[in-house]
């Protein structure tokens, strides 16, 4: 094939099929994917690979044709790799038979078939299914300026905006054949440029934004640009202690799937912004402010799609990103607080509380006591992804609450702020 | 009459008077796709409600006329995997860049397929305000696209 990329004698060789058929096929698809957003070249991944895709759906039997012809050809990942969530929990998120039935026999029926072809590409454990891959508890967290092959979008904009690593907004597969070839096409939010601000948002609240309402507005806004966040620093430090990450772990994955943002700065506090300040910012920058009318105007915009818009919820969802380890030990506090001032033992609604599987781990054995508060408060505790969870019609009908804007933008999920979710849960309704 | 734009063939192809379907917003591939996927229907009917242009077309062997594609980052595997069941559109027309989940998705189907979904991106707003649901459209392997609007 023709293309417009320089590549190196031995890239040539792969993509004249000097590495076999299927080499061949992922170079030809990469050096493509690199032609249309104008590469010049490929640069070598250098951190860990992190995969979108952890859910063996049988409609996306196409995909496990192409994972069993690369396991075929011998080929796999050089280093381990981490994966999104697993879409079933059985044991904490109960499902009526029905909707079991659908799960397992229409929907995610391949999901063993598929985790097994994970591990024979190079798949980290049977602990590595997390959106959350970066925590120090998964291992899997980037250094400043390691180039990555990753799609999920909050954990890209994630490594992008808060450790300072460079990755593309990828689809699925894709960063999977950059973490075979070990290299990826260089363009956009790899090069210096691509990572210049096209907007800056000026936040002038009177109190620290929900971070989850923050990113829906900015992602509204700027789409796929990239923003320079000024006055957020005034609310949540200039150090990128655990409290900072966790918002803007939640900011961020607001901006990503409300918008389709891949990579933020915020003044005084992100690590490209400290190291570089204004000048990340575009001559011809548009400017955004975002006060308290804002904010209320772009959460009023949420509509409210349940099957009966009057229902009472059945069931709650904290944690999409997955919470950290603090945020657990947050949410204990909370619950224990709102508890105390309803006069009641235990939350009312079904309440799933979702970590990475070492998160859970880790706050069970370091923070005993608030994990069996949570436990006894009626909590349950999940690695599952919700979103996957919703998918089944069964179960996306159903009045779910949530504090995570992701999951309100890709299913019928209502969003609430923490606070509010709390009362909900406790009290078992509005 | 024939009206013609020139774009940049992703995926070059031709088609030989295709029906439009035109989305003037974002099409987000995962709410447009998935639910005719999931019930493995022969034609793929758009399940997204938040999108009023699409929302129940038909876009099977259509010509989709479109700014970019938005949403979930399974985008692009969601488009290779209609392409592969042979439900897909016949060809994808953006009036701005191809975006980075599109471009996988006409990639992974042009690589790993026998079937083939025509890109063409960088045609301009002014293909978008003209092009409507129903016009026959041709598309060269040089990315010219003619409209025809009779």
């Amino acid at each position: 094939m023709n293309c417009k990329m320089n590549l190196t004698p031995e890239e040539q060789g792969i993509l004249n099929g000097e590495q076999g058929e299927t080499m061949q096929k992922v170079m030809r698809s990469l050096v493509m994917y690199g032609d249309a957003f104008g590469a010049k070249r490929f640069v070598p991944v250098t951190g860990k690979g992190h995969l979108v895709t952890s859910f063996g759906i049988s409609v996306l039997k196409p995909v496990f044709s192409i994972m069993d012809e690369l396991i075929a050809a011998g080929l796999k990942v050089d280093e381990t790799f981490t994966v999104d969530p697993r879409p079933l929990d059985y044991e904490n998120v109960k499902c009526n038979p029905l909707e079991k039935l659908i799960f397992n026999k229409m929907m995610y029926g391949m999901q063993d078939p598929y985790e097994e072809q994970l591990k024979k590409l190079g798949l980290k454990s049977d602990k590595a299914f997390t959106c959350t891959c970066y925590m120090d508890e998964v291992g899997n967290e980037p250094k400043k300026g390691d180039v990555l092959s990753w799609a999920e979008s909050s954990a890209v904009v994630y490594a992008n905006s808060v450790l300072g690593a460079r990755c593309n907004r990828n689809s699925g597969i894709i960063e999977l054949f950059g973490s075979i070839l070990g290299k990826v096409p260089e363009f956009d939010l790899l090069t210096g440029e691509g990572r210049r601000a096209k907007w800056i948002v000026e936040v002038k609240t009177s109190k620290k934004p929900e971070a989850q309402i923050l990113g829906s507005a900015i992602g509204m806004k700027v789409m796929e640009d990239v923003p320079f966040i000024k006055g957020l620093d005034k609310f949540i430090g200039t150090t990128l202690g655990d409290a900072a990450k966790a918002y803007l772990k939640d900011m961020g994955a607001a901006t990503a799937s409300n918008g389709a943002v891949g990579l933020y700065h915020v003044e005084n506090l992100t690590p490209e912004a400290v190291e570089s300040g204004g000048s990340l910012v575009q001559d011809d920058a548009k400017v955004y402010v975002i006060d308290d009318a804002e904010l209320e105007r772009v959460r009023g915009s949420y509509p409210n799609v349940w099957k009966k818009p009057g229902a009472q919820p059945s069931r709650c969802f904290i944690g999409c990103p997955h919470l950290s380890f603090a945020q657990l030990g947050e949410w204990t506090g909370r619950f224990e607080s709102e508890l105390k001032k309803q006069g009641r033992q235990k939350v009312s609604l079904s309440t799933v509380l979702t970590a990475a599987p070492e998160v859970l781990e880790r706050f069970q054995r370091e923070n005993k006591a608030a994990y069996d508060k949570l436990l006894s408060f009626g909590v349950k505790l999940s690695s599952i992804c919700p979103l996957m969870y919703m998918n089944n019609p069964l179960c996306g009908k159903k009045p779910v609450v949530t504090n995570s804007n992701k999951l309100r933008t890709y299913t019928s999920a209502r969003y609430f702020t923490d606070d509010e979710i709390a009362q909900i849960a406790v009290k078992g309704g509005f | 009459m024939a009206k013609t734009f020139k774009g940049r063939p992703v995926v070059a192809g031709k088609i030989d008077k295709g029906d439009a379907v035109v989305s003037h917003f974002g099409v987000n591939t995962l709410a447009s796709f998935q639910k005719s996927a999931l019930k493995k229907t022969s034609e793929v009917i758009c399940s997204d409600q938040n999108n009023p242009d699409l929302f129940e077309k038909n876009l099977t062997k259509k010509v989709v006329c479109l700014p970019k594609t938005i949403g979930s980052t399974t985008g692009g595997m969601v488009l290779y995997t209609v392409c592969a069941l042979g439900i897909a559109p016949a060809a994808m027309l953006f009036s701005e860049t191809i975006d980075s989940l599109a471009a996988a998705g006409v990639i992974l189907s042009e690589v790993w397929t026998d079937n083939t979904i025509v890109a063409v991106d960088g045609l301009g707003q002014e293909f978008l305000d003209y092009v409507k649901d129903g016009m026959k459209i041709t598309v060269n392997e040089d990315g010219v696209v003619s409209v025809d609007n009779n």
